[in-house]
């Protein structure tokens, strides 16, 4: 483009950039591929490298270059010095370019199998993908599971950039046999939307413009692809739904709710309904600090303002009173997994979807996609870069969207509660049952009504520690000093309950995990009846004991941390267990060969070298007594 | 992922984007700020602000590290507008670097940042204890922000750890941390140089005048030219200010920042210049041009 001159040309400029359209696209593809000389090349192309960028690129060309010194474009996009030493791309990178038509944003994310996740990370956010493969190694492995993610993202448009056609002597042939085999391929996963440009990256044959070496291709370059290709998001008609992010409240006559419209559109007057309320109600004003908007669409971020004051809170959704989301707390959905730590079916994540944070849980994995092969293989749990399809379960119903109409509203990621890190991420495909029509029966008869008729608070006293901390003979003479006082109470204990309730399970990590969360719910049960329970069961991780205070009303869990360290648990050895461990007859023994986490808050902790049993057991009433918790009498 | 594409122009889109971000750390940390360095971005920032929470104040102050070092139009620009917006203002300011006397003429550019500017950056989060900063980088700026998340995790250390950032799906920002732990935000991770000049033009920014050519006193040094903006600044034999028509792409410590020359004094005039322009905007800060991944290893240590 002819750069402007004048102040008038460039407020022609200006305004004619501003309307342009955008496109946010990704390149994937194998190591050695070429993807990141290719997006160099189109940044080149497009006369977007400066002067001091391009000598910096001469410099390391000459230094660090894979191309014998000439300019290797790889460089402009290697940015991080770990990757450039070792020649790879590690993590996505954004790119930003704009042409006369149209501004991009590219994310350049790394080919090989354990970056999955990256991935899918550069692929939640766009609405087409690059796809390249080596002209000289036709579809690969890696080409089908770059397919296979991008499809499963939601990706329609797919660019099949067959590269490095200057190797294979600008052949014809080889371009339309790698044609034809990627189409087959492709139908098969639901893309249908394919275009399939011959190109050489290093050379920049039909990157910006066609080039003389391949005249029997009569199609579009890439970058004219690019520039007119309909953008357009499929799910723009979309029902209205913004998600309400945060409300805004600068004094008592303004009652804002602020968030992103995620589909659809709005204008004042609109009839809504709020969920998870059901509430009614219509826009007043749309408001915003360059004056009250008549209209807004998916993708602003605005502040609407209501006509009835109801009870409305970040994690709510607003939707259209006429097309609503359904609700539930149970889905299908495929899971992305992301750590390191595999996933434990029953463990309690942290899950957020749209402005709203939940307890999830899987309860079943169907089955892990060998994303090499597409075949559903059985699967107990998941690992870093697995993908499988899993029931999960939460806590409480919430609004939703199947992901393939809205990604904002049925796409998540799950949180791990001890480590804060971002561990998975999944898109709903469907409730398992409607449960918006079931609601918890009301009754009358409810656990305070149970607890007060025994004349106490109902409460979890859980015990947890080594295995022969002496967890189960403190919680014996607790519950009798209780009984004593003439409150009504339950002890659950690890070994009998493993005996019957939990006598189908192990001890390996997903079985410990079960075995608590079965306890857990049991525990919750009978609070709901009333009672005082002691659970005294080894519980080694935090997380499943956060489960269970989780399950909880807060105040109701009490973590009593019996204290004992390794050497003086393994010299009692009260059952002979440590022994045996040691000689390798009991596998993942807690202690030994299976961590045990101690709590980092306990609201007791219990220094069992200091107190004896019935000291311990006085401390703990004690305790009680403080909290309240035995008032009545 | 804006929908509706056609509907919304690329700085509503930008704009729109900018404003989730800031929304969603005030509904979700606990103790956030605002680093305001004066310069362009942070003014660009700093108005996203006021609009995403309108009619309500922005629900953070704004932080300044004060190097002492910076341009005194800057200082001026600075409290002028934290008082006509009514917002509060925490000014930071190294006190071992500053009883050491450390400066840039007698320290060299290294020492100064990093005693100034890094540390100071990290005395000041853990002096208010703030859980979030946000912060105006962009990723067109350098190779190494290219890479870096909306929402980057650091350690109580303050250190960046390139390895261990959190994925970023869809619209989903994952704003937890321990106690102690922090994150940088940057939500204008996705604008482009010229999407902020197009911006502060179509919303009438104010900007620090340093940003538009004027007769300013300079004396060029290794190909930089230096703005003699106080009687710090040491001359060399033979050295002698001169009056030249000259403006600033980017704004820092005034002996650390190129001018260009330049007559370009109105926005249009600047960003017809820049339309034109054959270098990047970092090329003017003398900090970034020892090696090429001197950014990330000042990242690692906690710069911003």
């Amino acid at each position: 483009m002819p750069p402007p001159s004048t102040v008038q040309d460039i407020e022609s400029y200006l305004h004619a950039r501003q309307r342009k359209g955008l496109l946010r696209f990704i390149t994937c593809g194998s190591v050695d591929d070429g993807k990141s000389t290719l997006i160099g090349r189109l940044l080149y192309d497009s006369k977007l490298i400066f002067e001091d960028q391009l000598s910096a690129l001469e410099r390391d060309s000459k230094t660090v270059g894979t191309q014998g010194g000439a300019l290797d474009f790889a460089l402009l996009m290697d940015g991080l010095a770990a990757e450039r030493e070792q020649g790879i791309t590690i993590d996505v990178a954004y790119r930003y370019f704009t042409t006369d038509k149209r501004t991009f944003i590219v994310a350049d994310t790394p080919g090989h199998e354990q970056y999955t996740r990256n991935m899918v990370t550069g692929a939640s956010t766009a609405d087409l993908a690059v796809i390249l493969v080596d002209a000289r190694k036709g579809v690969l492995v890696q080409t089908r599971r770059h397919s296979y993610l991008v499809a499963l993202m939601g990706i329609r448009k797919v660019v099949l950039a067959v590269n490095k056609m200057d190797l294979v002597e600008y052949d014809r042939a080889v371009f339309e046999r790698i044609r034809n085999d990627y189409l087959e391929f492709a139908r098969q996963i639901g893309l249908e939307d394919v275009v399939a440009i011959p190109i050489s990256g290093l050379k920049g044959d039909n990157i910006a413009a066609a080039g003389e070496s391949m005249a029997w291709y009569r199609g579009p370059s890439l970058l004219h692809h690019l520039e007119t290709v309909d953008a357009t998001d499929r799910t723009t008609g979309g029902p209205f739904r913004l998600c309400v992010q945060w409300v805004n409240r600068p004094d008592l006559n303004f009652r804002g709710f602020s968030g992103v419209i995620a589909s659809g559109e709005v204008r004042p007057g609109d009839r809504l309904r709020a969920l998870p309320s059901g509430k009614e109600c219509h826009v007043t004003r749309i408001v915003s600090y360059d004056g009250d908007l008549t209209h807004a669409v998916a993708g602003q971020s605005v502040t609407l303002t209501l006509d009835h004051e109801i009870d409305l809170s970040r994690g709510d959704v607003l939707a259209s009173a006429s097309d609503l989301p359904a609700a539930a707390d149970q889905f299908n959905t495929t899971l992305v997994w992301m750590s390191d730590e595999p996933l434990l079916p029953g463990r309690s994540y942290l899950m957020k979807i749209g402005t709203r944070t939940v307890s999830a849980t899987v309860s079943d994995i169907k089955y892990k996609v060998n994303v090499n092969t597409l075949e559903h293989v059985a699967a107990k749990t998941l690992g870093l870069n697995e993908i499988g399809v899993a029931n999960i379960h939460l806590t409480q119903p919430i609004p939703f969207d199947p992901y393939d109409q809205n990604r904002e509203t049925g796409g998540f990621i799950f949180i791990d509660r001890m480590s804060n890190s971002t561990i998975g991420a999944g898109l709903i495909h469907f409730a398992l049952r409607r449960s918006q029509n079931v609601h918890w029966q009301a009754l009358e008869v409810n656990k305070t009504a149970r607890a007060q008729i025994k004349n106490q608070m109902a409460c979890v006293l859980w015990f947890t520690g080594l295995s022969g901390a002496g967890k189960s003979t403190i919680a014996n003479v607790v519950e009798k000093q209780l009984l004593g006082l003439g409150r009504h109470t339950y002890l659950l204990d690890g070994d009998n309950v493993r005996h019957g309730l939990n006598h189908d399970l192990g001890f390996t990590d997903a079985d410990r995990v079960e075995n608590i969360r079965r306890v857990a719910e049991v525990a919750k049960l009978m609070v709901d009846a009333g009672l005082i329970v002691l659970v005294s069961f080894i519980s080694p991780f935090r997380a499943e004991r956060e489960l269970a205070r989780g399950l909880l009303e807060s105040g109701e869990f009490l973590e009593i941390f019996v204290d004992t360290p390794l050497e003086d648990a393994e010299k009692r050895d009260p059952k002979g267990l440590y022994k045996k461990a040691r000689r390798g007859e009991i596998n993942n023994f807690t202690g030994i060969s299976s961590p045990y986490e101690a709590p980092l808050n306990p609201e007791i902790r219990i220094d069992t070298m200091r107190l004896t049993a019935a000291e311990a057991a006085d401390a703990i009433l004690r305790k009680l007594k403080d909290l309240g918790m035995l008032a009545g009498n | 992922m804006g929908n509706q594409r056609a509907d919304i122009t690329n700085l509503q889109r930008l704009e729109a984007e900018s404003i989730h971000i800031m929304r969603e750390v005030a509904a979700e940390c606990e103790r956030p700020v605002m680093l305001y360095s004066i310069g362009k971005d942070s003014a660009v920032m700093l108005h996203l602000a006021i609009k995403a929470f309108y009619p309500s104040k922005p629900p953070f102050p704004l932080l300044h590290v004060d190097t002492m070092w910076k341009f005194k139009e800057m200082i001026a620009f600075r409290d002028r507008r934290v008082r006509e917006l009514g917002l509060e203002l925490l000014v930071h300011t190294n006190p071992e670097g500053l009883a050491q006397g450390i400066g840039p003429f007698t320290h060299g550019s290294v020492i100064h940042t990093d005693i100034m500017k890094t540390q100071g950056l990290k005395q000041a989060l853990d002096k208010w204890q703030f859980d979030a900063a946000f912060g105006g980088a962009r990723r067109d700026e350098e190779k190494s922000r290219a890479k870096e998340r909306i929402f980057s995790f650091r350690s109580a250390q303050h250190r960046w750890d390139p390895r261990q950032q959190r994925p970023e799906l869809w619209r989903l920002y994952n704003t937890r941390v321990h106690k102690g732990e922090s994150i940088r935000v940057f939500p204008l991770s996705n604008w482009t140089e010229l999407d902020i000049w197009q911006y502060i033009y179509q919303e009438k920014i104010p900007i620090v005048p340093l940003y538009l050519a004027k007769e300013r006193p300079v004396v060029r040094r290794n190909k930089a030219l230096i703005m003699v903006d106080d009687e710090r600044m040491p001359l060399l034999p033979g050295e002698k200010p001169e009056l030249k028509s000259v403006r600033f792409r980017t704004l820092g410590c005034y002996p650390l920042t190129g001018a260009i020359e330049s007559k370009a004094d109105t926005l249009p005039a600047i960003i017809g210049e820049m339309l034109l322009t054959t270098s990047s905007e970092r090329q003017g800060r003398v900090i970034d041009h020892d090696v090429s991944a001197s950014m990330e290893k000042k990242k690692q240590e906690g710069y911003f």
